[in-house]
């Protein structure tokens, strides 16, 4: 029994990572779908390629792969790797890897805000479990989950990401670019803010 | 090293050590023994190598010196070894007859390092390192202004390297799955071996196993991905020597995942090649899945007659039936790949097989009879038939022994219209140059830019060259898609015409070569206009001295298996409109010969070993024996001859080719003098001697270009190159009969 519990939590934690690292063509992700970088991210994605040596274009394959995901709305569908593999001349399947190396390269759809409750030791000592369930309760979806309209969901295991982890309760938003931690909440607190957020007001 | 040796260098080290250091000679000069007192590293390897056994390398292998001055010598386990610079570790270790296990590292693909198996100790290294990716360095400090006796010493056997390997080990195996009884693997698996050699005798692992979802790669590669213990192997192979560059290592940590990311059969041609190269039962072949154990099957070494490349095989037999093929080493011809039709095409061995001799009676359907009324009722009919209307046609599949009787055969029944299949209506046999791979395969990897003429299977060796050297390729024919960078020169003819007389821009890369390589494809020998290409192909070989004495660039790669030896014993017909006239055709394992034009009342004998497309309109059917059945000689397209050895009897009543046709030509009355293979080889070597040095690749001696009569056709330009291959995976009898290659060319072909 206690294996069964031990196995079950296991795979919850495994899918903290945002999809397998196997592609299932869907209708909004698959590779007949052409996806090109906008004018304005062309222009970005030269500028990027400057940067380094042109017989090693296949460096700026993080900055191009996270340029692409932004434009992309938080996630890379597999078009979008595709032609960054165009892009710096390599096979797709070296962007394939360096995609699913990365915890931060989406490659699944996740909402315009993408919530994190960190669940690390001190966190969970003042009680992030609960703010995880209230947040869970008020949005009506499950971990991993994305709302109808598009707020999106997880909960954080075991790393302690960019913020402070010493005993503050850490709620983090990732909103495009926009990465903004807010500490030392309540369950109350973290309603407000997604309220606050649905009604597009950024929180403090 | 002889005694004599060791002695004059111990004696040679000592008078060095004390010419050059001073108080070394003060102590000499108060004590009698000299070698007692000398720098203790001398004495300690001077004086116990009298007693250690000369060390032969690992598996037999040869260390070749490329510049004799770059020599340096390292120790492994105390003995001292001399190794070219830039030798790793663990190929130093080789050399020295050490075998070093590991998981990740091959000898012919790049360097990873992640298995970490291969660890051992270096003195003065503060951990065990890597001995796969670690050059074997000579020694540092004073001593490495002596030259003797301080190179890197290298310890394979100490407490520390053992317990590098038991821990290793232990990591490996704790996600790996308890599989080993339903396992293909088991048996021959890198994983156990090294575990019950290297590994320690218990695990401490009392966690949960993670487990992988399988990939689907196609028909010929099962995956068990959960057993994969991510050594990488398979994706630099397919990066590098197949060239598809599908696989890769998703994810990181315990998660990591080799697979294709999108869903992607694995398309190339070599394929197969994974099963050989993972060490463990991730990727094993399906079509072999479930059948056998490795210790059950008996091991022929033989050759692969699919095509004209003549891989060596080993085939693994389980009493009279084929259980799977897998490749030889063989340097020159295929190194250690085979593709994928010559690996899962055995099971056609299997169906389609002709047993019994059948005559087709009155009604049109066959029946069984025996050996002898078949042979006599073929005996009759050749003479009945006029001399010059009896035609012979040999087999893709035909071995040099029965090439040789027919021929013989046929003349002494008074007619010489004999060829093999492919090699066109008038074949040019005079100039063995004319049709060869006068480069040799191996010789392929010097050159520096190839230009290929419709010509589309030794591409593994022609990648290796161009990723080795950036060599320049370019192409003429229909469009294809080649694993390397080729320019596509043109579609025709015309294109040709333009690189003879210089106006081709990429004719300036031709001529610049250092040593340029042409490669005609033999698909060309089916055209009409075929002496004017390659007197125009001769034409641009001459121009960019393509024909020396050091370096023969003109190469023919032929399609069958059959066609070099065809051509060595001259099965050149004497007409080229024999088919309209005949009035007895003899067809020994011909099925692809067009037989549109033949006249109606033609007697057909077909003797073969599949009943493929040539018993449709057969009299007479005498079955034979297939090559895994025989023993024969094979030329391959560099004109190397290699024997096959039967692996399993052969099927019913069938007989050798040139056993049938020695019997017919007993019953008809013109015996052939003959009675044994080796009386049959001394025939061959009065026709063709080089066909009986087996596994030796003799140079044509004089080249086409120089000694090729004017022409005088015109080359027809308005037909462009079409693909002399249109299936690759069902090109013969056998293949059109397998399951498997079914299968291949239903998922796998390249639309």
């Amino acid at each position: 029994m206690l294996g069964r519990l031990a196995s079950q939590r296991l795979r919850e934690i495994r899918q903290v990572f945002r999809g397998l690292p196997q592609h299932i063509d869907s209708p909004d992700n698959n590779p007949d779908l052409p996806w090109e970088f906008t004018d304005t991210n062309k222009e970005k994605a030269k500028e990027i390629l400057s940067h380094y040596p042109s017989n090693y274009k296949q460096s700026a394959v993080i900055p191009l792969l996270d340029l692409a995901q932004q434009q992309n709305g938080g996630w890379l569908p597999v078009s979008a790797m595709n032609h960054v593999a165009k892009v710096i001349e390599v096979a797709p399947i070296r962007v394939y890897e360096v995609a699913t190396f990365y915890s931060m390269f989406n490659r699944t759809k996740v909402g315009r805000y993408h919530l994190l409750v960190c669940g690390t030791t001190p966190c969970m000592i003042r009680g992030s479990r609960e703010i995880e369930e209230a947040l869970l309760k008020h949005l009506g979806v499950k971990r991993n989950e994305v709302t109808k309209d598009g707020l999106f969901f997880c909960w954080r295991n075991g790393m302690h990401d960019n913020n402070i982890g010493t005993g503050y309760f850490c709620v983090l938003l990732l909103h495009n670019t926009l990465l903004s931690t807010t500490e030392d909440v309540t369950p109350n607190r973290v309603v407000e803010i997604v309220e606050a957020l649905k009604r597009g007001e950024k929180p403090p | 090293m002889g005694l004599g040796q060791l002695a004059s260098r111990a004696l040679f080290r000592s008078t060095r050590l004390a010419s050059s250091k001073p108080q070394l000679l003060l102590r000499r000069a108060i004590v009698s023994t000299p070698d007692l007192h000398n720098s203790g590293a001398a004495a300690a390897e001077a004086q116990p190598e009298p007693d250690l056994p000369k060390r032969n390398p690992v598996a037999g292998a040869r260390v070749h010196f490329p510049n004799p001055d770059d020599v340096i010598e390292v120790f492994v386990d105390g003995y001292p070894v001399k190794i070219p610079k830039g030798m790793t570790v663990l190929q130093a270790c080789e050399i020295a007859g050490v075998d070093i296990p590991r998981f990740c590292y091959h000898s012919r693909l790049s360097i990873a390092g992640n298995c970490r198996m291969c660890l051992v100790e270096v003195e003065k290294s503060p951990k065990p390192v890597a001995s796969c990716a670690m050059p074997a360095l000579p020694g540092k400090g004073w001593s490495f202004m002596k030259m003797v006796g301080f190179g890197m010493k290298i310890k394979t056997d100490t407490p520390l390297a053992k317990k590098a390997r038991e821990g290793v080990m232990e990591f490996l195996l704790m996600n790996h799955p308890l599989d080993c009884p339903i396992c293909d693997q088991g048996g021959e698996c890198d994983l156990q071996d090294q575990s019950m050699a290297f590994g320690s005798d218990r695990g401490r692992f009392t966690e949960v196993k993670r487990s992988v979802v399988d990939k689907n790669l196609g028909p010929l590669v099962k995956t068990v991905m959960t057993r994969c213990i991510q050594c990488t192997r398979c994706v630099r192979f397919a990066t590098e020597v197949a060239g598809v560059q599908d696989l890769g290592m998703l994810g990181r940590g315990s998660g990591e995942e080799i697979g294709t990311y999108v869903e992607k059969l694995m398309t190339s041609e070599l394929s197969g090649n994974v099963i050989d190269i993972c060490p463990v039962g991730a990727l094993t072949s399906k079509p072999f899945a479930f059948k056998a154990r490795n210790w059950e099957l008996k091991g022929t070494e033989s050759i692969d007659v699919t095509d004209a490349v003549g891989s060596n095989i080993r085939i693994d037999s389980r009493g009279p039936e084929v259980m799977r093929i897998v490749p030889r080493l063989n340097e020159d011809i295929n190194e250690e790949w085979i593709s994928d039709k010559t690996r899962f095409f055995y099971d056609g061995l299997k169906r389609q097989r002709l047993n019994d001799p059948m005559i087709r009676g009155a009604d049109g359907r066959f029946k069984t009879v025996s050996w002898r009324d078949a042979l006599a009722v073929v005996a009759e009919v050749i003479h009945q038939v006029k001399p010059e209307e009896i035609v012979g046609v040999a087999g893709k599949l035909s071995d040099a022994e029965s090439m040789m009787a027919l021929k013989d055969f046929l003349n002494t029944m008074g007619s010489n219209n004999i060829w093999c299949e492919g090699n066109g209506p008038n074949p040019n046999a005079d100039l063995r140059s004319g049709y060869i791979m006068n480069t040799s395969i191996n010789g392929l990897e010097k050159a520096d830019v190839f230009l290929l003429v419709e010509a589309a299977m030794v591409n593994a060796r022609i990648r290796k060259t161009v990723r080795a050297t950036s060599a320049k390729v370019g192409y003429v024919g229909p469009p294809a898609d080649f694993n390397y960078d080729h320019e596509h020169l043109g579609t025709g003819p015309e294109t040709l015409t333009e690189l003879s007389e210089g106006r081709h821009p990429f004719y300036s890369a031709l001529s610049n070569a250092k040593n340029p390589a042409i490669i005609v494809g033999a698909g060309i020998f089916g055209r009409n206009d075929k002496d004017a290409i390659f007197s125009v192909v001769e034409k641009i070989a001459k121009n960019i001295n393509a024909v020396r004495p050091d370096w023969n660039g003109l190469n023919v790669l032929l399609l069958n298996a059959a066609q070099a030896a065809a051509l060595d014993l001259g099965l050149v017909p004497q007409s080229e409109k024999s088919i309209e006239n005949a009035k007895f055709l003899y067809l020994m394992g011909a099925d692809d010969e067009n037989l549109d034009k033949l006249p109606n009342d033609a007697f057909v004998v077909y003797q073969g070993h599949h009943g493929d497309r040539g018993v449709y309109r057969a009299n007479v059917i005498l079955p034979a024996s297939a090559f895994s059945e025989k023993e024969g000689t094979y030329a391959n397209t560099e004109g190397c001859a290699q024997t096959t050895v039967p692996a399993v009897p052969t099927v019913g009543d069938a007989r050798d080719d040139w056993k049938i046709i020695r019997a017919l030509s007993e019953v008809a009355g013109v015996r052939l003098p003959y009675d044994s293979l080796s009386a049959i080889r001394s025939r061959i070597s009065t026709v063709a001697p080089n066909l009986l040095n087996a596994d030796e690749r003799e140079a044509a001696a004089f080249s086409t270009s120089s000694l090729r009569p004017e022409v005088k056709e015109k080359m027809d330009n308005s037909a462009p190159f079409g693909t002399a291959v249109e299936n690759f995976y069902m090109t013969d009898s056998i293949t059109r009969a397998s399951k498997i290659m079914a299968q291949c060319s239903a998922s796998l072909s390249k639309k």
